[in-house]
């Protein structure tokens, strides 16, 4: 079990060890997505739903998987599991609130099998964390996937408009970009101190 | 990743009209069974080979903090705050007392951790009651910045301070007389203090503050309790 | 996607390491690799892992593509990734637990590489076992290559090593900076920089093939 205060566990997966800039988590979605503010921003809100909602499920199904003694199926276990609860979550948004499901609507499919929900998964199974800490580690895991994609975002528009050379285009463009954020990122090491 | 769709097709239908129902029960229910059994079976062949590997790597750990170890044995604390002889994988804080050729009981290696400056720091630090001492100290996990805060793994002024660390407890016996600090590199003037490292200030004050918590909680309990660990052959 | 039936083996497999190359030129699988491709061990360890996964899951999605419906192939297919990742991973944890520590979550997180699904879904559920054995050998091969250049990289210029050999006098200054998150990005970026540049060079020679060669656009 871990005994991390909880707001070292929320500047650490938010700002210190951010998903996108320091694990790489997650950089499809940070790729293909990050051309637009306000969808950047509605995906970044998808994606923190979909990770508290699945990293409390993974909390109780490892729990379960020990208690049987078969750990060995955790990851096909939280494969399936995180499938099918994004699928749930959004049959669930579409009932209950039509305009919630509106704004994200396109983005929950996408982020099924997205290596940064996993990633969350596996990696607060391995630092034994709570159900408090779990809860405080998706929201900052996700608030962390939200800053990255709308910095991004912004960078991008601006860069819509200045004269590029053909051969930087694309995605080493955006890698170069990301390079610098995740150096501007590591500014924030040694709060969790 | 690219989206692919990825549980709707994994239920069945309502109306599927090519291949049955059953064929994709059999599919799914057939390749279940087949992951499941190759799962199992890789799971039950590599097991005692890691249970071994990880038995040798925490000896060896074990013995880098002790020198001159040669068995140890494993405790864990029971609710009544004795030490009772444990499995070394039991649930639980456990301690590992290490001795000598002849039995006798050099140390008790314990695990500490704590917030350092990317992420938490585990190590493993030797506790002597002869010395009341701290006398061996290695890093267990770290992802400290490399060329900088790595120097708590690396710095040999560093890790002199490990050879003889004072955790002499108070009179009442039941906390430290001087808490373990931080000093910066060169300041050090106390056995309790911690020498720390230029350009890694925060690594190395990380490690002062997770071995003063971790010993002010096990030193009093490990010295009210000392007997438990010497009885041994 | 290629399912040309009119290539060579030899094509099949060639295909993969250079011009098809998953990472520098697809783009693909580096979200669960570039986080450990901070030395050449690392990343060779962690290119090998995935091709092994990839060799495997293509080798069973071929071989049972006729057993599986259409309709619950990609549920079969990530099934049959996470059992092979899985063994993978407990390989990896019985040859060295160092390895172990070094690589952490992310040998789990293979299951995600969207290389592998990509692979199965676009060429194993299609092609017969050889050509899909092929087809893994060499996507897998230019995922270790690609993973292997970063690595190598990132390690001699960040820590002056290589394969944890010293390289340089004891005067050079690492740039740690390479070590660290942000030099994957840049690493990464500068290789697709410059596999880019090559392919638009190509494509200006061809399509100027009549005046000397030497525009870069």
């Amino acid at each position: 079990m871990s005994n991390e205060p909880l707001w070292t566990v929320f500047i650490n997966a938010c700002l210190i060890n951010n998903f996108v800039l320091a694990y790489f988590l997650g950089l499809c979605p940070f790729l293909g997505v990050s051309g637009k503010l306000a969808t950047a921003g509605r995906m970044g809100l998808a994606v923190m739903f979909v990770m508290l909602v699945s990293s409390l499920c993974a909390l109780g199904l490892n729990a379960a998987l020990i208690a049987i003694g078969a750990e060995y199926l955790r990851l096909i276990a939280f494969i399936a599991v995180i499938a099918s609860t994004v699928q749930l979550v959004e049959m669930f948004i579409k009932k209950v609130s039509p305009a919630l499901f509106a704004a994200l609507g396109i983005f929950l499919p996408l982020i099924t099998t997205n290596c940064a929900i996993l990633g969350l998964a596996l990696f607060q199974t391995n630092k034994g964390y709570g159900l408090a800490q779990c809860t405080v580690y998706a929201l900052g895991a996700g608030a962390g996937f939200t800053l990255a994609l709308v910095l991004m975002a912004g960078l991008r528009e601006r860069l819509e408009l200045s004269d590029v050379s053909d051969v930087v285009k694309g995605a080493a463009l955006t890698l170069f970009l990301a390079g610098l954020l995740s150096v501007s990122f590591m500014g924030f090491a040694g709060l969790g101190g | 990743m690219t989206e692919l769709p990825v549980t709707d097709s994994s239920r069945p239908a309502p109306v599927a009209p090519r291949p049955s129902i059953w064929a994709m029960y059999r599919a799914m229910v057939g390749i279940g069974l087949g992951c499941g059994l190759a799962i199992v079976t890789v799971f039950e062949l590599t097991k005692p080979i890691i249970a071994r590997n990880r038995a040798e790597a925490l000896r060896a750990a074990i013995f880098r903090v002790l020198e001159g170890g040669q068995t140890s044995q494993a405790f864990v604390q029971q609710p009544d705050g004795s030490f009772a002889v444990a499995d070394q994988a039991a649930a639980g804080d456990v301690v590992h007392a290490a001795y000598d050729g002849d039995g006798r009981l050099l140390g008790i290696a314990i695990e500490a951790a704590g917030m350092g400056y990317q992420d938490v720091i585990r190590v493993l630090y030797g506790y002597s009651p002869e010395r009341d001492a701290i006398v061996g100290f290695s890093v267990l996990e770290s992802k400290e910045t490399p060329g900088l805060g790595d120097k708590i793994e690396t710095d040999p002024g560093f890790l002199a301070n490990f050879e003889a660390l004072d955790t002499t407890l108070n009179p009442d016996g039941d906390t430290l007389r001087n808490a373990i600090v931080f000093r910066k590199q060169g300041e050090k003037q106390n056995p309790w203090e911690v020498d720390g490292i230029t350009g890694a200030t925060i690594s190395s004050h990380a490690i002062a503050d997770l071995l003063n918590a971790s010993a002010a909680h096990w030193v009093p309990r490990i010295e009210a309790h000392l007997s438990d660990f010497e009885q041994r052959n | 996607m290629p399912t040309a039936r009119d290539r060579s083996p030899t094509d099949e497999f060639v295909k993969g390491l250079w011009k098809e190359n998953p990472v520098f030129v697809q783009v693909l699988g580096m979200c669960p690799a570039l986080a450990v491709s901070n030395t050449a061990l690392n990343a060779l360890s962690m290119g090998l892992a995935t091709l092994f996964v990839l060799l495997m899951s293509n080798i069973v999605v071929s071989s049972l593509r006729r057993f599986i419906p259409r309709q619950v192939r990609i549920a079969s297919y990530i099934l049959i990734i996470a059992t092979f990742v899985t063994i993978v991973d407990y390989l990896i944890q019985a040859i060295s637990l160092d390895l172990h520590k070094a690589l952490g979550a992310f040998i789990s997180l293979i299951v995600v590489n969207c290389l592998i699904l990509g692979r199965a879904e676009a060429f194993a559920s299609k092609n017969t076992i050889g050509r899909s054995i092929l087809d893994a050998l060499g996507m897998g091969m230019g995922f270790v290559f690609a993973l292997f250049c970063l690595g190598a990289v990132r390690e001699v210029f960040g820590a002056g090593s290589f394969f944890g050999l010293r390289l340089f006098p004891d005067g050079f200054q690492a740039w740690v900076i390479m070590i660290l998150p942000s030099g994957g990005f840049f690493t990464l970026a500068a290789w697709l920089l410059l596999f880019s540049w090559l392919k638009n060079r190509k494509a200006a020679r061809a399509a100027a093939a009549a005046q000397p060669a030497g525009g870069l656009r």
